[in-house]
């Protein structure tokens, strides 16, 4: 029994936060899921559970690198390098992590170019650039795998996207045999 | 490179470990300078190699039957795991996208 109170103190206390702030390329798109995914590791999530939050970290933060800052193409092939037709429009894409219990929370920020119409925007299948392979399905697959999801935007200001997840079993099962 | 290969009318695409925004360019540049040739008609999705896909891989697809539907062609998807599944079908596009199970 005491055992068992120690274990509901020790999870209720339990608080963990990052952040961190890249520039808008692509190649920082894998690097801000596998940090995600990296952050919560400890608390032994389910595949299914890191497939989900890597899956809406990389939407969140393609959008602020294509749409916020306009840069559209990525540029991976041969070696990694950015080809000379390629102009980077300068940015910074601000990811923060919260654990808090079980819930994690993320927020993933720009300053961008903004959304004008945020209800239009998060329909399944709007797009406003379909001539580049968009398929409007980002925010449609962040709601689908994620408790929580809210967008915050100011055209010419910026655009904020905060998102929940409960991280369910993985921290009881091991913490209790 | 076999990542690209034309087998008797299908257009084989090796799609990579992880197919994102980054990844999305060269795969469709180098397909679509393959669609072009006239013997090209079905497009096959090889998922074999892929642990990851956001909704740019819902676009390289969706992008590529639309260049070939007016033909005639179709898209078809090889070595889906479940989890590639599931965002296939979140998305719709299995309306149009044969998902072929080995
Ligand atoms: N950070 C952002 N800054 C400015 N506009 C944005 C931002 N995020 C989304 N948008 C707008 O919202 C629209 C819908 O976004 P969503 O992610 O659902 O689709 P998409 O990015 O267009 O296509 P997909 O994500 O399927 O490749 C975008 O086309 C864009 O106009
Ligand atoms: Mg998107």
């Amino acid at each position: 029994m005491t055992e068992c109170r120690n274990l509901e103190e020790r999870r209720s206390k339990m608080k963990n936060e990052m952040e961190i702030l890249f520039d808008a390329v692509s190649c920082n798109e894998s690097f801000a899921r596998v940090a995600v995914a990296a952050f919560v590791t400890h608390l032994n999530p389910t595949l299914e559970e890191l497939a989900d939050i890597k899956t809406a970290v990389s939407e969140a933060v393609t959008n602020a690198i294509i749409h916020g800052y306009e840069n559209y193409h990525g540029y991976s092939g041969r070696g990694e390098s950015q080809p000379a037709w390629c102009e980077v429009h300068p940015g910074k894409v601000r990811l923060h992590c919260l654990l808090k219990e079980d819930m994690l929370h993320i927020e993933i920020s720009d300053k961008g170019k903004g959304i004008d119409n945020i209800n239009l925007a998060m329909e399944p299948l709007y797009t406003t650039k379909p001539e580049l392979n968009r398929s409007g399905m980002g925010f449609a697959f962040m709601e689908a795998f994620m408790d929580e999801l809210a967008v915050e935007s100011t055209p010419g200001v910026g655009t904020t996207v905060r998102m929940c997840k409960k991280m369910n079993a993985g921290a009881w099962i091991k913490d209790e045999d | 490179m076999e990542e690209f290969q034309v087998i008797d009318n299908c257009l084989m695409i090796k799609l990579p470990e992880e197919v994102d925004h980054h990844r999305a360019d060269y795969i469709c540049r180098n397909a679509d300078r393959l669609l072009i040739r006239d013997d090209v008609m079905h497009v096959v999705f090889d998922f074999e190699e892929t642990k990851f896909m956001d909704s740019s891989g819902i676009g390289i697809i969706m992008g590529r039957y639309r260049k070939i539907s007016c033909f005639g062609g179709r898209v078809y998807a090889i070595h889906a795991d479940e989890r590639i599944q599931k965002i296939l079908k979140l998305s719709g596009l299995t309306q149009v996208l044969e998902v072929l199970y080995d």
